[in-house]
C-alpha cells in the first residue's frame, strides 16, 4: 500500500506525522494510482459516499424535531414539512436521498457484475459491498416506518412477519422484534434507535471497503491487472477528483430534480394517512428500490421458501466470486457473458414491475419465470459460462485498445498460441 | 497437541474461558430480553366488547393487544357452509364446531396469518375474508382455502360474560 515514502515538508507537519500519520494517509490518497481508463460508471464510488453524508447531515437535523412515539410521530412529522424552518426542504433531501442513494449503489453494484470487479483479488471489497447494501436496507426499510403513515405501519408489519416464517420460534422472535403483539410504541423507539444507528455502521464499512479497495487498486474497463504507478496509471488527485466532482454534479441535478419539482412521486401517497391498525390500505408496496426481492417473495406460494427465496437472492451475490467460474473480469472480452449480462438487467427490472403490480394472473406467471431466471443466472450460467465461453484476447495493457492495432495484440496472440 | 499432557495452567485456561463465557452471557441477556413485550404491554392482556348491536351478517372490529379482533354474527346459511366443508379439503384441517363454541359467533383475530395484514370482509373466492397484500382466500369460518397464508386465522381466548358481552383474552 505504501507507494512510495513520503515526508511532510514543514518542520511542524514532520512532528505531527511522525506522532500520528495522518499526513502520510491524506498523501495517499491524493497521490493513489488510479487506472487512467477509468470510465463515469465508476465514479459512482464518490457519489455513493455523499450520499452517505447527506443521509447522515438531513437525519441529524431531523432527529432534532422528530418525536418517536407512537402518538406524536407523524404530527411531529407533518410539523417539520410545516412549521420548522427549511423543514420541509431537509426532509425531502433525505426521503429523496435514499431512493437517490439505492439508484448510485445499483448502477455502482451492476458496472461491477459487468467489469467483473468482485473476482480475486477484489472478493473482500465486493462482501463489504453487499454487507453494506444489506445495512442499507434495513436502514431505508426502518427510516420509512419513522413517519408513522399508513405504509409505515403495514410495512413494517408485513416485513417483520417475514420472522414467522422461520420453524418454531418465529413467532417468539417477531414478539420480540415488537416488543408487543403488534407494531406499535416500543416497535416505533427501537426502529429509530436503529435507524440512527446503522449510517455510522455503514461509515465504517466504507472505510474498510476503500481500503481494501486501496490494496490490489481499482479495476478498469479492461478488466486487466494495472501495474501502479506507472504509464497506465493517473495520481487520483486532480484527476480523478476532477472527474468524480464532475460526474457528481450531473448526479445534484437528477437529484434536485425530485427534491423540488416531484419529490413525492417515489413515495406513496397512503403515507400521509396516519398509522390504523384496524385498517389494511388496499395495495400494499414497499418503496421502488425493495421491489425485485417483493417480487421473488410474492412468486413462491409458500410463506417459508418465499422468504427463503427472498433472503437468498440477495446473499446469492455474496457468494458470486466463486460462482462465476471465469478468469476474465471485463464482459467486453465475454461475448457470451455480455448478452446474459443485459438479460440478467431486464430480469431485474421486470423483477421490479411485477413486483409493483398485484401478484396475480399474468403478473404472477411473469415473476414466477423472473425469478426463476434471476437463480438460472447466478447457480447455472455463470459456472457453465466461465469453462465453456471462448474470450476476445485480452490486450497486454489498457493503453492498447486506445491505440488500437499495435504490435501487442499481434504478441498477444503469438503469446496465446504458445501457451495453447 | 495429543501427546501433551493437559497441565494445571491447561486447566485454568480452560476455567477462565467457561466463567468468562457464562458472565458474558449473563450480561449479554438483559439486553436481548429488554426488547421482549414489558409489564405495561402485558397487562393489556383483555378486553370487553358489547355485541348487543350486532345483527347477523354483521361483523366488527376491535382493538385487543393492538390487534384487530373480528367479531362476526354469522347467518344461518354461513354457519351451514362452514360446517359442510369436507376435512380433506382445508389446508388447515380444523372442525367449525371447535372454532365457533357458539355456531352464531365467530371470533377470530383479523390477522392474515401470511405477513399479518387486515384481511376484507365478505370479500374472496369463499365469501369469508380476503387479504389484499398476497392474496389469501378464508372462508366464512375463517379458515385459509386458498393463498400463501399457512393457518386459518387464529381464534383467542375468548368468553361471554353475559349474553350482550364478550371478554377477550
Amino acid at each position: 500500500m505504501s507507494d512510495h515514502e513520503y515526508t511532510p515538508k514543514s518542520k511542524a507537519g514532520k512532528w505531527f506525522n511522525d506522532r500520528l500519520p495522518l499526513l502520510t494517509l491524506a498523501n495517499h490518497l491524493t497521490d493513489y494510482p488510479t487506472p487512467k481508463n477509468l470510465n463515469y460508471w465508476w465514479t459512482f464510488g464518490g457519489i455513493l459516499t455523499f450520499c452517505l453524508i447527506t443521509q447522515i447531515v438531513t437525519g441529524l437535523v431531523l432527529a432534532m424535531h422528530y418525536i418517536a412515539h407512537a402518538d406524536m410521530a407523524f404530527e411531529s412529522v407533518e410539523h417539520i414539512m410545516r412549521d420548522v424552518n427549511y423543514g420541509w426542504l431537509i426532509r425531502y433531501i433525505h426521503a429523496n436521498g435514499a431512493s437517490m442513494f439505492f439508484l448510485a449503489v445499483y448502477i455502482h453494484i451492476f458496472r461491477s457484475l459487468f467489469y467483473g470487479s468482485y473476482k480475486s483479488p477484489r472478493e473482500i471489497i465486493w462482501i463489504i459491498g453487499i454487507i453494506i447494501y444489506l445495512l442499507m436496507m434495513a436502514a431505508a426499510f426502518m427510516g420509512y416506518v419513522l413517519p408513522w403513515g399508513q405504509m409505515s405501519f403495514w410495512g413494517a408489519t408485513v416485513i417483520t412477519n417475514l420472522f414467522s416464517a422461520i420453524p418454531f420460534v418465529g413467532e417468539g422472535v417477531v414478539t420480540w422484534l415488537w416488543g408487543g403483539y403488534s407494531v406499535d410504541n416500543p416497535t416505533l423507539t427501537r426502529f429509530f434507535t436503529l435507524h440512527y444507528l446503522i449510517p455510522f455502521l455503514i461509515l465504517g464499512l466504507v472505510v474498510l471497503h476503500i481500503w481494501a479497495l486501496h490494496v490490489p487498486g481499482n479495476n478498469n474497463p479492461v478488466g486487466i491487472d494495472v501495474k501502479k504507478p506507472s504509464k497506465d496509471t493517473v495520481p487520483f488527485h486532480p484527476y480523478i477528483v476532477i472527474k468524480d466532482g464532475f460526474a457528481l454534479l450531473m448526479f445534484m441535478i437528477v437529484f434536485a430534480f425530485f427534491v423540488f419539482y416531484a419529490p413525492n412521486i417515489l413515495g406513496h401517497a397512503d403515507n400521509y394517512i396516519e398509522a390504523n391498525p384496524l385498517v389494511t390500505p388496499a395495495h400494499i408496496v414497499p418503496e421502488w428500490y425493495l421491489l425485485p426481492f417483493y417480487a421473488i417473495l410474492r412468486s413462491v406460494p409458500d410463506k417459508l421458501l418465499g422468504v427463503v427465496a427472498m433472503l437468498s437472492a440477495i446473499l446469492i451475490l455474496a457468494v458470486l466470486p466463486w460462482l462465476d467460474t471465469s478468469k476474465i473480469r471485463s464482459a467486453v472480452f465475454r461475448p457470451l457473458y455480455k448478452q446474459f449480462y443485459w438479460i440478467l438487467v431486464a430480469d431485474v427490472l421486470i423483477l421490479g414491475y411485477v413486483g409493483a403490480m398485484p401478484a396475480e394472473g399474468l403478473y404472477l406467471l411473469i415473476a414466477r419465470v423472473a425469478t426463476a431466471y434471476y437463480f438460472l443466472h447466478f447457480l447455472v450460467i455463470l459456472p457453465v459460462l466461465g469453462l465453456k465461453e471462448r474470450t476476445i484476447p485480452l490486450p497486454l495493457s489498457i493503453t492498447e485498445p486506445v491505440l488500437g492495432g499495435s504490435p501487442n495484440m499481434a504478441m498477444a496472440k503469438k503469446k496465446e498460441s504458445k501457451i495453447e | 497437541m495429543s501427546d501433551k499432557k493437559p497441565e494445571r495452567r491447561d486447566f485454568l485456561f480452560t476455567a477462565t474461558y467457561a466463567v468468562g463465557a457464562v458472565g458474558a452471557a449473563a450480561v449479554v441477556w438483559p439486553l436481548v430480553d429488554q426488547m421482549n413485550p414489558d409489564a405495561s404491554v402485558k397487562a393489556l392482556a383483555s378486553t370487553e366488547v358489547d355485541v348487543s348491536s350486532l345483527k347477523p351478517g354483521n361483523t366488527i372490529t376491535v382493538l385487543w393487544r393492538g390487534k384487530p379482533v373480528f367479531i362476526r354474527r354469522r347467518t344461518q346459511e354461513e354457519i351451514d357452509v362452514a360446517r359442510s366443508v369436507k376435512m380433506e379439503d382445508l389446508i388447515h384441517p380444523e372442525k367449525d364446531e371447535d372454532r365457533a363454541k357458539n355456531p352464531e359467533w365467530l371470533v377470530m383475530l383479523g390477522v392474515c396469518t401470511h405477513l399479518g395484514c387486515v384481511p376484507l370482509n365478505d370479500k374472496g373466492d369463499y365469501d369469508g375474508w380476503f387479504c389484499p397484500c398476497h392474496g389469501s382466500h378464508y372462508d366464512t369460518s375463517g379458515r385459509i382455502r386458498k393463498g400463501p397464508a399457512p393457518w386459518n386465522m387464529e381464534v383467542p381466548k375468548y368468553e361471554f360474560v353475559n349474553a350482550n358481552t364478550i371478554k377477550i383474552g
